[in-house]
């Protein structure tokens, strides 16, 4: 039988097709493998750690611009910034006293009608390493990792309230999700009624949603809400956000509030990851609730003929 | 006709393997600089205009394969999910290996309609893997094709003048 391939003069290793399927097939089945299952973590963490330094590389343009704006600020802004500072500390110190009381008198309240205390957390500093450059996601870098014992799941703050939650932790980085990512829910209280809800990123960096609230809703634009602490990983009463819009249409069965983030979460190079929440009580088994529940039905049963 | 073979001898400049590896270390450089709100959304894709312009000039060199691997490296430093890059810079690659001989053809302004085309498909590619996962596109991502097409005169210029040998002082 003849030889019909065709001719080739060099070797050039198998066709560009043949190379585009194999590395696409590749991809795929690294992207299945990654959005199903955490196999790939550890592969993940070897390259960040070989990455990192370059990563440092490319902030340094931003810190050097920063760092001479600093350098080069007049003595003036610094007297009048000291002078402002001081007043702020002074005002800060009363109100600081007057705290200190009203937390002793809350604890021999709390004492006195057996509720347990509301325990302390501790918090640990952090830098902004770098920020997220890819424009689907909410999330930034800073530069305390497993190093310094963080945890996925800790709560992240800073001055102004709830930044967002380390969701993913480097040997020594710790990926921040911001809480205006789509994927960040946050349970939340009403400062003014007491409202319990929970608060959803949307994507976009100043807006967070309150859904699933019924027309009628007690709420108005202005009213602050704060952590309500019920799930364990935020402490209680940190502020999230304000409401700057509602919108009541009785077409729809849910009204539509937006809110704005109080902490700064695109301005700030310094954060406080929120360590040692007390573990919440556990919740009793799910199976008594599953009898609970056949019970019933058996008293409905009964009770139809 | 003489012009034709001023633009063949531009394609026939010899790179180093050092220039290579270069261009691709300061286009990662780039690409991780702290980008912010509209920055972000207009930041041109250097990683993948670099790799388009070495697929289309040394197919032999660089392929597929070297696109994938920096993929990866691009997927971890995003923390996007691994091989959403590799997979959007495989077929960006495919793309400009399939049309190299034919984008030598035309001069600059008319190539980059063809570079527009080649990351049109790169970043839907992306943005279809995003979308399947976690169900949203942002559609201001996109912005970065215009912009990075629009780079790619600039930087093949840039490139070029980088490659061609220093004009020897005692040459007439």
């Amino acid at each position: 039988m003849e030889d019909t391939r065709t001719l080739r003069f060099f070797n050039r290793g198998p066709s560009a097709v043949a190379r585009l399927v194999f590395f696409s097939v590749l991809s795929l089945a690294l992207l299945f493998v990654d959005a199903k299952y955490n196999y790939l973590e550890s592969a993940r963490q070897v390259i960040a750690v070989i990455i990192y330094p370059l990563q440092r590389l490319t902030a340094i343009p931003g810190e050097v611009w920063n760092g001479a704006g600093e350098y080069i600020t007049l003595q003036r802004h610094l007297v009048a910034e000291n002078e402002q500072l001081h007043l702020q500390h002074d005002a800060d110190a009363a109100l600081l006293n007057q705290m200190q009381s009203l937390q002793a008198e809350n604890a021999q309240l709390r004492e006195l009608l057996d509720v347990t205390r509301r325990a302390d957390y501790t918090m640990q500093m952090a830098q902004i390493a770098y920020v997220e450059r890819d424009i689907f996601k909410r999330k930034l870098f800073i530069d305390k990792g497993e190093n310094t014992n963080v945890k996925a799941g800790q709560a992240v703050v800073d001055n102004g309230g709830v930044v967002g939650q380390v969701t993913r932790v480097y040997p020594l980085l710790s990926e921040v999700t911001l809480v205006t990512d789509k994927d960040i829910a946050v349970p939340i209280q009403v400062v003014r009624n007491g409202i319990r809800a929970v608060v959803f990123g949307s994507g976009n960096i100043s807006e967070l949603e309150l859904r699933y609230q019924p027309v009628n809703a007690d709420i108005e634009v202005g009213d602050v809400l704060v952590t309500s602490g019920m799930d364990g990983t935020y402490p209680p009463a940190l502020p999230v956000a304000q409401v700057i819009k509602v919108e009541r249409d009785p077409a729809y069965p849910f009204a539509r509030i937006v809110c704005a983030p109080l902490a700064g979460v695109d301005r700030h190079r310094t954060l406080l990851i929120v360590s040692s929440v007390p573990p919440l009580p556990e919740p009793p088994a799910a199976e008594v609730e599953v009898d609970d529940a056949k019970r019933m039905k058996k008293i409905v049963k009964r009770s139809k003929p | 006709m003489r012009q034709d073979l001023v633009r063949d001898r531009e394609f026939l400049l010899p790179a180093t393997t050092t220039f290579i590896v270069l261009s691709f270390f300061i286009a990662v450089l780039l690409e991780w600089m702290p980008w912010r709100g509209w920055m972000l959304a207009l930041r041109p894709d250097f990683v993948g205009l670099v790799l388009l312009y070495w697929c289309t000039h040394k197919p032999h060199r660089v392929g597929i394969g070297i696109a994938w691997v920096l993929g990866i490296f691009v997927d971890v430093a995003d923390a996007s999910l691994f091989g959403q890059h590799a997979l959007a810079y495989s077929v960006l690659a495919f793309g400009g290996l399939v049309l190299n001989r034919r984008v030598q053809m035309f001069n600059l302004r008319e190539q980059s309609v063809h570079v527009f085309a080649l990351l049109l498909t790169s970043y839907s590619v992306y943005a279809i893997v995003h979308w399947q996962v976690r169900g949203f596109v942002a559609w201001e991502y996109f912005l970065g094709v215009v912009t990075s097409s629009l780079l790619w005169i600039p930087l093949t210029h840039l490139l070029q003048a980088l490659r061609r040998p220093r004009r020897d002082p005692n040459e007439l």
